[in-house]
């Protein structure tokens, strides 16, 4: 659909503000409440296996330091494709997000795994930069192969009610995620929702950027105090099957930053169930953006599989 | 008229006192059985969460002086000795010991922490060596903690045996996940009250009561456990293949005597690892 036909008239900031704003308005008690009441639900034996194992398979493994190396990225992709060195049936994550120049490393280490690359760019994590410098940095990591862009939305533009600004950037940056030849990168848009101060406004950013052609709303940068909360995930949960059932697309949701353990996971699987729906209980349309989860979630699978606790010296070190 | 209260003994985790995450309790009798306390019935999350919790306490623990670590033990023999009364009446009650002996106990039990709280800084002065090699080099051989250490302490002691099965090892600087006996679980649980005002930092020594047949493959089996004390095991040979797994150190059943009120420098070193250092000497 086009995103005049959805909005229903001509894109100005006025009409894109009125558009927004008569979303309803969020429900924050009942908001929390809910997310609270899954995340209470006990998962067991068999379906904590499952769970476990789905967990992993949408994996982001993440690292994003200024003090990476290719020798980092390297061995991050070396525990991507063997996450359990006991195991070779122990699934791999989805992908490996790293800064836009370690995308050729990353590609050269994964080689021909079905292991994707993505990258953090428009100026990551902060988003402030020229358009000029933000559409090179995207151009440069999809030029490297990358085959997933998580971009930054312009926090200040959004917050100061530029929402056409906000929109067009997206687009932009979707338009410079096509290759000349081959599929072009997915782009995932970060909304930081740590610094958009209400659920009102996550709502409203989440829906602008599956107007202008997001294939993946996504929570944070990981760089902020406030990073992935259930409660956050679930309204965009709601977000992208409220628009699947306006216009037929599937929009994916990550939540990132903050979720370290097994534990947290199964809480987010269950919150995906519960709202979206088991339709979006896949990598193509969940993933976790974190870096220390994948080996609290390899200790818990293998404490299912051999009936004994683990400890940290028998996993990587990161 | 008014009604005693009566105290629920619960489990020393991370220098708190839960009660077991499975919720269950179980009826401890006296010598004569009649029920005189419920106590939590520790699960295998419980041994989980005191192994994470004396993980997180060891380098901390084992960081802290010699000096230190002997002046917290000996607050714990303070302690102790101010709060007699309370484990004559439980230790006579459960082993039907008459005053003098429950007495005697306690003061044995007293007296181990103090012997072992003399150890903390003598330990390699006894230990460890100077080694002679044939090179330019100092080599110094000296004794380490060998991390956490997952005990049962025996059965058939109410009081000393217990404090026998945990000094030798926190003495160190290891920290200890421990399994009282089933039956005479009380004083052991309220020697937590104690540890829990002696300075000691919490996750130190967490104590757990509950079945052995039902805690010990957890905790014996768990690959962030360094060493295993099998004195209060029924199962021995079984346990010890599974420590085995992951080449921990293991104390067999009967291997020291815990009724006195002295310990064993053996028992100290078994709980330890020799670290070996080479060190260039000047001209």
């Amino acid at each position: 659909m086009q995103a005049e036909e959805i909005v229903g008239s001509r894109l100005t900031n006025q009409s894109l503000s009125r558009w927004l704003h008569s979303l309803p308005g969020v429900d924050k008690v009942g908001l929390e409440a809910r997310a609270a009441s899954l995340a209470t639900r006990s998962i067991k034996t068999t379906s904590k296996v499952w769970g476990l194992d789905m967990a992993i398979k949408m994996m982001d493994l993440t690292t994003l330091e200024g003090m990476d190396t290719p020798q980092r990225v390297r061995s991050l992709c070396q525990k991507a494709m063997t996450p359990d060195m006991d195991d070779p049936e122990c699934p791999t994550p989805a992908a490996i997000c790293v800064y836009g120049d370690m995308v050729p490393h990353a590609k050269a280490a994964l080689g021909k795994s079905k292991i994707y690359v993505a990258a953090v760019a428009t100026a990551f994590p902060s988003g402030r930069a020229s358009m000029k410098v933000k559409l090179q940095d995207t151009k440069d990591a999809v030029a490297f192969g990358a085959d997933e862009i998580d971009m930054v939305i312009d926090r200040g533009a959004f917050l100061s009610g530029n929402y056409l600004e906000v929109f067009k950037q997206i687009q932009a940056i979707k338009q410079a995620c096509q290759r000349p030849k081959g599929k072009p990168a997915h782009l995932k848009v970060i909304l930081e929702t740590g610094e958009l101060q209400t659920y009102d406004n996550i709502r409203r950013a989440s829906y602008l950027a599956m107007l202008a052609g997001a294939d993946f709303i996504k929570t944070s940068t990981g760089k902020v105090t406030v990073n992935a909360t259930l409660p956050i995930t679930l309204l965009m949960l709601e977000a992208v099957r409220d628009w699947f059932d306006q216009t037929g697309e599937l929009i994916g949701v990550k939540p990132a930053g903050g979720i370290r353990t097994a534990k947290d996971a199964l809480k987010y699987l269950v919150v995906v169930k519960e709202t979206a729906g088991e339709r979006w209980l896949t990598p193509e349309l969940f993933r976790f953006g974190a870096s220390s989860l994948l080996n609290d979630v390899l200790m818990q699978r293998k404490k299912l599989l051999t009936k004994t606790y683990l400890g940290p010296d028998y996993v990587s070190v990161d | 008229m008014r009604l005693d209260v009566k105290k629920t003994y619960k489990l020393f985790i991370a220098g708190k006192f839960p009660r077991s995450e499975s919720g269950r309790s179980y009826q401890v009798k006296d010598s004569k059985a009649n029920h005189v306390a419920n106590v939590a019935l520790a699960s295998r999350k419980d041994v989980r969460d005191a192994v994470q919790a004396a993980r997180a306490a060891q380098p901390g623990w084992a960081g802290a002086s010699a000096y230190n670590r002997g002046q917290v033990l000996y607050r714990i023999a303070e302690m102790l000795e101010g709060r007699r009364e309370q484990f004559i009446t439980e230790i006579s009650s459960l082993t039907g010991k008459t005053q003098k002996q429950a007495d005697a106990e306690v003061s044995a039990a007293i007296d181990s922490w103090v012997w072992h709280a003399g150890w903390t800084d003598k330990i390699d002065s006894v230990a460890g060596s100077m080694n002679p090699v044939a090179g330019p080099y100092f080599n110094i051989s000296t004794n380490q903690p060998t991390g956490v250490v997952g005990a049962f302490a025996p059965q058939g002691s109410a009081l000393v045996g217990f404090v026998n099965t945990i000094a030798p090892a926190i003495v160190s600087g290891n920290t200890v996940v421990v399994v009282t006996s089933e039956n005479l679980s009380l004083p052991a649980l309220t020697l937590g009250e104690v540890l829990a005002t002696s300075d000691l930092p919490g996750g130190v020594v967490n104590i757990l009561s509950g079945k052995e047949s039902e805690l010990a493959s957890w905790l014996v089996g768990h690959m962030d456990v360094n060493a295993v004390d099998l004195e209060g095991t029924s199962n021995p040979t079984e346990l010890e293949i599974s420590a085995a797994n992951t080449v921990k150190r293991v104390i067999r059943p009967g291997t020291y005597l815990r009724e006195g009120s002295k310990g064993n420098l053996q028992h100290i070193l078994d709980l330890m690892e020799v670290k070996t250092v080479w060190h260039p000497k000047g001209h």
